[in-house]
């Protein structure tokens, strides 16, 4: 993103010197002949998907997609089912504590790191070392942890406090926060190596202009070094709320959609509804209104972030 | 010219090789260790036939199993053979052409009159054609209680659900969890199914089930059940386990008085060695109403352009409806064999039940027999949320089983 930024000036410059305007079509044309086969990918596997999804979910499709048109009744049923509005609840209350938990916790991690301390290499191997794990592990690892009879809440009773109770995952009302902490410990890492990445990447003069002015640490990072991070911001939200959208191993593994259904996610719906219940129509509702739910997010946020650009 | 019969002649005798000795990757999804015991019969006795059996088995149950095998039929790469529970499972695959014909095996095994109930395969059979091969019975209709637990709560063993419901209170007072029951949806609604089956009656079950007859639902005879149901959630609190072994291995160890499940449970119970009648008690029925359901296990053989493997795969069809395979296998899983005509060597108490019920007639058809897999993905996502969710109370999942059983098909 920032190199097209920078790379917008530089065209406009040249075809000003040269006067008239070469087709953009043809520039670079090695560069464009390479791309092919990703813009080929890009097009048939996922637009070619999307679209090929979108269509089937107007039908009645079973175990093997077949044209015979149901109008809106898969998107009816969807939205009567207790279980997709639970779903929806679900990934609304993990995607927003773990917007702001995974960006938090991650600064305030590479902050501290950016001070200079000893054994940072050591540090930072240990942080990003969560992230190598699949989820599936992670899910497994922590499930263990938080089993009452084996794990946190054993342990803590063994030495002493006999009435500590922390069994989030067959507490439905909680069940949820269990899954954040597993997903915390495993995403956190790589935000914070991106943040770092960022930090390091501000130039050592503001810090000694703020110095200079007198400007406190913690203000210094607050008002000056986060505005300058933006970029790294930006790249840190899309991949966290990729990871948010596409949660479904973790609930797998940890707690399977249960107790009874208060860990559902919408993408465990999907995958239920197609492959256990052989009704790959209702599949493709479900897929459908995530996409739709990514795309309202999603459109509002690039045309702040590029439309106004291009105006001004 | 020469060399063109040479190449031919070469070709005639890999072929021929390739006839004789055959590898057929068999994908199913039995992996306790009761079930894995089993299906090392079935293996051997490939062997010995001189083919050579590669085990495909997936973890995790057949809600994990069925869409690994489904998308490998589709994709183009089909195991030689597949395990599909009797029923609906398959209908589309079948449908779509992509199941193998097996009608000559049947006629030339004479399946028609040995298969018993028959009922078995009719839901193998669709327009006048067979498309697998049953391997074994099933039923749900069956209570596990450990006499220990009993025996230290000083009550006697229940025989019926009328004697479990009155007893269990004194079971809670003595530190154990009545009624063991695993956290996974397939489970909570299949004891429901035996629930309404023993509880409602037949008749009433069958309207339910075959007829989708919601106005049953609301009626009286299901009141009871929904009530039941109720009550039975209350007897499993304190007892958190996943897998139906694990709660079946509470039962074992006498830390859970009883669990409904079906006869696969006995498997843990032999594999623990325990004997029936001593250690463990079980009541068909609840005790109730002695009726079983025939669910079970087929085999399925997708089509295959090889002919080599293609005769390997009738080979291996009507090698699992042998009588010596059905006794092998059916004595290390616990189930019962798909044809009246064999005995089971070492039978014991509970297995002899099941027997007696099955020379009487007294079955109906399973529920994957009646519903399709959405109808049931359905039931067990209603079940499970009322199971895990103490405030909701049994009239309104009476309601929504209504309106899921009045829009099946």
């Amino acid at each position: 993103m920032t190199i097209a930024e920078q790379g917008r000036p530089a065209q406009g410059r040249s075809a000003a010197s040269s006067g008239k305007r070469p087709s953009r079509l043809f520039r670079n044309p090695m560069s464009k002949i390479a791309s092919i086969p990703m813009i080929f990918t890009a097009v048939v596997i996922f637009l070619g998907g999307t679209v090929w999804t979108v269509i089937y979910s107007f039908t009645s499709s079973g175990l093997l997609p077949r044209l015979n048109w149901v109008g809106l009744a898969q998107y009816d049923r969807l939205w009567t089912s207790r279980k997709w509005i639970v779903s929806i609840e679900n990934l609304g209350i993990y995607g927003i504590c773990s917007l702001i938990g995974t960006l938090l916790i991650a600064f305030t991690l590479a902050a501290l790191l950016d001070r200079k301390i000893r054994g940072e290499d050591t540090f930072r191997t240990i942080f990003l070392y969560p992230f190598a794990l699949s989820f599936i592990v992670t899910g497994l690892v922590w499930q263990w942890i938080l089993n009452p009879e084996l794990g946190l809440q054993h342990i803590v009773r063994g030495l002493g406090w006999t009435t500590f109770n922390f069994d989030p995952l067959n507490n439905p009302s909680i069940v949820m926060y269990g899954l954040l902490i597993a997903g915390l410990w495993q995403g956190t890492g790589l935000i914070m190596c991106i943040m770092l990445a960022g930090l390091r990447g501000i130039d050592e003069d503001i810090w000694k202009a703020a110095r200079v002015d007198g400007i406190g640490t913690v203000k210094t990072y607050i008002r000056i070094i986060i505005p300058m991070m933006r970029p790294v911001f930006v790249t840190s939200l899309v991949l966290i709320g990729a990871g948010i959208v596409k949660l479904y191993d973790l609930v797998v593994a940890q707690t399977s959609g249960g107790p009874g259904i208060s860990s559902e996610v919408p993408a465990k719906y999907v995958m239920t509804a197609m492959f256990g219940g052989q009704n790959l129509g209702q599949g493709f509702a479900a897929s459908t209104m995530m996409l739709v739910t990514v795309v309202i997010i999603l459109i509002p946020w690039a045309y702040l972030e590029f439309g106004g650009k291009k105006r001004g | 010219m020469k060399l063109t019969t040479k190449l031919l002649a070469a070709t005639a005798i890999v072929g021929a090789g390739a006839a004789h000795a055959t590898d057929l990757e068999v994908m199913h999804w039995w992996t306790s260790g009761g079930e894995a015991n089993a299906v090392s019969k079935l293996a051997e006795a490939w062997d010995a036939t001189g083919n050579k059996w590669i085990d495909g088995a997936i973890a995790g149950g057949g809600d994990t199993a069925r869409p690994i095998m489904v998308s490998r039929i589709i994709g183009g790469d089909p195991p030689a053979a597949f395990q599909f529970n009797h029923g609906r499972q398959a209908e589309e695959l079948i449908q779509a052409g992509l199941l193998m014909d097996l009608t000559d095996v049947a006629e030339a095994n004479h399946w028609k009159d040995i298969v018993n109930p028959p009922s078995l395969l009719d839901a193998c059979t669709v327009d006048g054609k067979v498309y697998c091969a049953p391997i074994n019975i099933h039923s749900w209709q069956w209570m596990w209680l450990s006499d220990a637990a009993y025996a230290k709560a000083g009550v006697p063993v229940p025989t019926n659900w009328e004697e479990f419901a009155a007893t269990a209170p004194a079971l809670q007072a003595a530190g154990i969890t009545p009624l063991a029951m695993g956290g996974q949806s397939w489970q909570q609604n299949g004891a429901f199914g035996v629930m309404a089956l023993a509880l409602a009656g037949q008749d009433a079950w069958l309207k339910v089930n075959k007829d989708k007859d919601a106005t049953v639902v609301m009626g009286p005879e299901y009141t009871k059940v929904f009530e039941a149901f109720g009550a039975a959630r209350e007897f499993s609190a304190g007892l958190n386990v996943q897998d139906w072994n694990q709660a079946t291995a509470a039962v074992i160890d006498g830390t859970a008085g009883a669990q409904i499940m079906g006869d696969w449970a006995q498997g843990e119970f032999a594999m623990a060695g325990k004997v029936a009648g001593t250690d463990y008690e079980c009541l068909p029925g609840l005790g109730d109403a002695a009726i079983l359901d025939t669910g079970g296990d087929a085999f399925y053989f997708p089509v295959n352009s090889d002919p080599a493997i293609t005769a390997a795969q009738k080979e291996l069809a009507a090698l699992l409806l042998s009588p010596a395979v059905q006794v092998s296998f059916n004595s290390a899983k616990g189930s019962l064999p798909i044809r009246g005509d064999v005995d089971l060597t070492t039978v014991n108490e509970c297995t002899q039940k099941g027997l007696d019920l099955l020379a009487a007639g007294k079955v109906v058809p399973a529920g994957t027999e009646l519903l399709s897999p959405d109808t049931v993905t359905q039931l067990n996502d209603l079940m499970t949320e009322f199971w895990s969710t103490p405030t909701m109370t049994p009239a309104e999942v009476q309601k929504q089983y209504a309106d899921i059983i009045a829009s099946a098909t």
